[in-house]
């Protein structure tokens, strides 16, 4: 009875030390073939392919205002982006200006975006309506002086395209 | 010897202590566990969290439930669709709408893929932590097509604020089904070559197979949910027990094994991913047509307590949200999977040696952001 | 085959005939250690390289590309910043020995490169125990680690250099002996007998069997002693310790890791003498043809080449295993290595007494 259970464990003793080698050998096999199949590396040289980069349309990089030929862009001033950003990354500065019709209305003066707080949710592009404010492409934004992250979106001399509506509707929260 | 934080005394000699801190390179995070030693067994384990408390749930006191978005799926942050879907899901049910169909086709394909990711993830840094290096570059390899498919969808990588109460935040890419299909197809051939480098290797067994023995009560007295519940035989698998979205019309198995150790969560994540894989295919050809957002004229829940719970890939997530009527909730909780399962490590971990620390908290599987919101 | 006797010769007869015997003596030992200590640092930075490149080939990756062409001058660079680091005095540790230490690990190691073979005469000594030596000279590198640990004053640095110690000298043992099995094929601990006695084919090929087991039970001793791979949990980045090297910054750090990836080049060099035949070329038995044309390739590349061989195996190792824990790794080298090779050398003592080989 002894003997046999004595060779039962010696042929355990080989049969552990046979498949324990072959396992480890089967996983050799990965790393080596990824070792002969250089075609399959999939990092990129980063700074110097800046040209051949294309980020996917959709990405959020910063949030930017479009302004067409005419240095013109469609912010209406009507406040609903600085509601709806939950952590208040948007600062409009707007006044009251007389209209052709005479009745006052709002207009866009500065429109600050702290790019240091923004968390890229979306829900002021969603918000509105004019299509105004999209997020562009621009993935690099490291600066040297935090001041540099606290963007000004309308361009300098820009005016609004549309008439601005006379009063913004309480819009629901 | 310095004044030591924990307040038992050291009855052997040979007891000391040591601080795996804040900063360790396999704590995933920053948690510092306060180690009671003798020689190299562990006797006595003591967690402490907070290290990142942003103080979400207070946060939320003050934002609308569309705002809310940005933060849940900071908490998690590997399993962001799963917890954004979690809060809309509760809002929806409290609200008593229903999102068209096709809007729970694409949440449920979000939310498997979501769990392939996070899984990779997983699987990349437990084999690093194990000292197979190599395998953390295969996973980030092939959860960079999952990347991909998110990007060209909802425009971020890893914290999307995609699904909304009320539906999505707009609608998916034209190339989405192509993308998502050529990933299943590219993912199954790569998947068995896990198997080869670590599930079949004979050191990894000997790292992990007897190690962290959770039994079926410690798991239901701890709360453990998740692949770690499961592998001790706890049926906890919240999209067969309370079926959401579009689960209840697909086909797949719940992983339950009964031995509870290391190896054995690691298993459930590995099939787990086979699962995914196969609920995806189910599902990415059929999507349904439809509106992607329900006009709703204003996203508030009626007074009243309100509880939903999905299946992250980390545990069950459950979102509590108590509120009054107006436009901000009064209160939200988040009962989140990592609290619970952190501190059943204490139990688990006493009488194993150092190196089976690292392996039994690497297969516990915690991101420390959750445990502290 | 080219003999570089008559080259050493003539330098040793240049030094005699120009100077008294004792200044003689004196310069040629400075020429022949500035040589050593040259090719030492060459080597040792290269194989940083190769390992960094091979590995990220093995990881979908490019390596080290910037530095250089081809990021070659890496490690220089990665030298050139530890030499300008500060050296850090820690107030409690125990100084002569702190700083002791990393010189008797590299001392260790450079007086093992003296005793091999790179081509026939191209030795800087030939003893007559020539394996005995290597063996004996590359367990003092032990005591370095232990010293280490110990003078560093840090509970982490004992615990890596208790545990480092204990493997280090468990797997001495196999080392050993399977160098054995060897040295009973050959006859002889003399490095160029050996290689003289492979003219007529390499031993893993003319030992057939047992060669190959030797060989195996070589390679992972030698894994195991030079704290690399599967078996580096003495310096383990991911678990609690960082090792015993944990107090060291600057030079005496660069002075364990360089120690480290030289110890791997002998474990390497010794298994190609021993086992794979040295700086001899690849023959087969009576085919000239084939013999003249392997002949054309200088024997300094063969040995270069083999043991590049030998190196890139131990590399795929490292990259490919998760580690082992302290019991099992001594459980490993206790249960299964040693009774393999005790009875490995009965075996090869009775197919040497029968001539059962090739």
């Amino acid at each position: 009875m002894a003997l046999l259970t004595t060779i039962k464990e010696i042929r355990k003793y080989f049969r552990d030390i046979f498949s324990g080698v072959a396992s480890l050998i089967n996983g050799m096999k990965v790393t080596g073939g990824y070792f002969i199949r250089p075609g399959e590396i999939v990092t990129q040289k980063y700074p110097e392919n800046r040209d051949q980069l294309k980020m996917m349309e959709r990405f959020k990089g910063e949030l930017v205002m479009l302004h067409d030929e005419n240095n013109q862009h469609g912010c209406v001033a009507c406040l609903t982006c600085e509601r709806k950003c939950p952590n208040g990354s948007i600062e409009l500065t707007t006044e009251r200006v007389q209209g052709e019709d005479g009745r006052s209305k709002r207009v866009l003066v500065k429109y600050i975006y702290h790019l240091e707080m923004c968390t890229f949710c979306g829900l002021c592009v969603q918000a509105c309506d004019e299509h105004a404010i999209v997020f562009s492409q621009e993935f690099e934004h490291a600066v040297f002086d935090k001041r540099g992250l606290t963007k000004q979106l309308n361009k300098p001399g820009s005016t609004a395209r549309h008439k601005p509506e006379p009063e913004p509707e309480a819009k629901t929260a | 010897m310095e004044e030591t934080l924990l307040d038992i005394e050291l009855k052997e000699k040979e007891e000391y202590i040591i601080n795996m801190g804040p900063q360790h390179p396999s704590t995933h995070g920053v948690l510092r566990l306060e180690v009671c030693l003798e020689g190299e067994k562990v006797k006595y384990l003591r967690p402490h969290c907070g290290y990142i408390h942003r103080g979400i749930e207070k946060m939320s006191e003050k934002l609308t439930y569309p705002q809310l978005l940005h933060l849940t799926d900071r908490m998690d942050y590997l399993s962001a669709h799963i917890n954004n879907e979690a809060v809309a899901l509760c809002v929806e049910n409290a609200m008593e709408v229903e999102v068209s169909d096709r809007v729970k086709y694409i949440r449920t394909i979000l939310a498997e893929l979501t769990r392939i990711a996070s899984h990779q993830l997983w699987w990349s840094a437990f084999g690093m932590d194990l000292g197979a290096l190599t395998t953390f570059f295969y996973g980030l390899r092939d959860r960079e097509k999952i990347l991909d498919i998110f990007e060209e969808t909802t425009g971020s990588r890893l914290i999307q604020s995609y699904i909304t109460p009320g539906g999505l935040m707009g609608d998916i890419h034209p190339n989405f089904q192509k993308r998502t299909k050529e990933f299943v197809k590219y993912f199954r051939k790569k998947l068995p070559e896990y198997d080869q480098l670590l599930t079949g290797n004979v050191i990894f067994h000997e790292r992990t197979q007897g190690i962290g023995i959770m039994s079926k009560e410690d798991a239901i007295d701890y709360g453990v949910t998740g692949p770690p519940g499961r592998a001790s035989g706890f049926h906890c698998d919240i999209r067969k027990i309370a079926p959401y979205s579009a689960y209840p019309l697909v086909k797949f198995n719940q992983i339950l094994f009964t031995e509870g150790d290391t190896f054995h969560r690691y298993l459930v994540r590995i099939k787990e991913m086979w699962e995914s894989l196969s609920i995806i295919e189910q599902l990415i050809d059929n999507i349904p047509p439809g509106e992607t957002m329900l006009s709703l004229k204003a996203i508030k829940a009626p007074k009243g307590e309100y509880y939903q719970r999905v299946e992250t890939a980390r545990g069950e997530l459950g979102v509590y949200i108590v509120s009054d009527g107006g436009p901000l909730p009064a209160r939200i909780h988040y009962r989140t999977p990592n609290f619970s399962n952190l501190f059943v490590l204490n139990k688990i971990a006493q009488g194993h040696k150092i190196a089976d620390l690292v392996a039994i908290s690497g297969s516990l599987d915690l991101v420390i952001p959750d445990i502290d919101r | 085959m080219y003999d570089f006797s008559p080259l050493v010769d003539s330098f040793s007869h240049f030094f005699t005939e120009t100077f008294s015997p004792f200044w003689a003596g004196l310069f040629s030992m400075l020429t022949l250690g500035v040589a050593i200590l040259l090719f030492y640092a060459v080597i040792g930075l290269y194989l940083v390289y190769a390992e960094r490149k091979i590995c990220a080939r093995m990881q979908n990756r490019l390596g080290p590309n910037r530095v250089g062409p081809l990021g070659l001058f890496q490690t220089i660079a990665d030298l050139i910043k530890l030499l300008l680091k500060e050296l850090i005095y820690i107030r409690r540790a125990d100084a002569l020995l702190f700083n002791m230490a990393p010189f008797i690990v590299i001392v260790a190691s450079i007086m093992a490169i003296g005793s091999i073979p790179f081509a026939k005469g191209l030795q800087a000594i030939d003893l007559n125990i020539g394996v005995l030596y290597i063996l004996a000279i590359s367990s003092m590198g032990v005591i370095g680690i232990l010293i280490a640990g110990w003078s560093s004053n840090n509970k982490y640095s004992v615990i890596g250099a208790m545990r480092s110690g204990a493997q280090v000298i468990s797997y001495e043992l196999s080392l050993g002996l399977a160098l054995l099995c060897m040295i009973t094929f050959a006859g002889s601990m003399q490095l160029s007998e050996i290689i003289k006695s492979q003219q007529d084919g390499w031993w893993i090929f003319k030992g057939h069997l047992p060669a190959l087991i030797a060989f195996g039970v070589y390679l992972i001793a030698g894994t195991a002693e030079t704290n690399r791979g599967p078996f580096d949990l003495a310096e383990a980045e991911s678990e609690l310790t960082a090792g015993f090297h944990t107090e060291y910054s600057g030079i005496k750090f660069a002075f364990f890791f360089l120690a480290e990836y030289m110890n791997m080049f002998i474990v390497a060099s010794i298994a190609t003498t021993v086992f794979l035949g040295g700086w001899l070329p690849f023959h087969i038995y009576h085919f000239e043809f084939f013999n003249k044309g392997m002949d054309f390739v200088p024997p300094v590349f063969w040995f270069f080449g083999k043991t590049a061989f030998v190196i890139y195996v131990m590399m795929w190792f490292k990259w490919t295993f998760p580690r082992l824990r302290i019991d099992q790794l001594l459980a490993l080298e206790w249960k299964y290595l040693l009774p393999i090779n005790i009875i490995n050398l009965l075996v090869i003592s009775f197919l040497t007494l029968m001539q059962w080989h090739f």
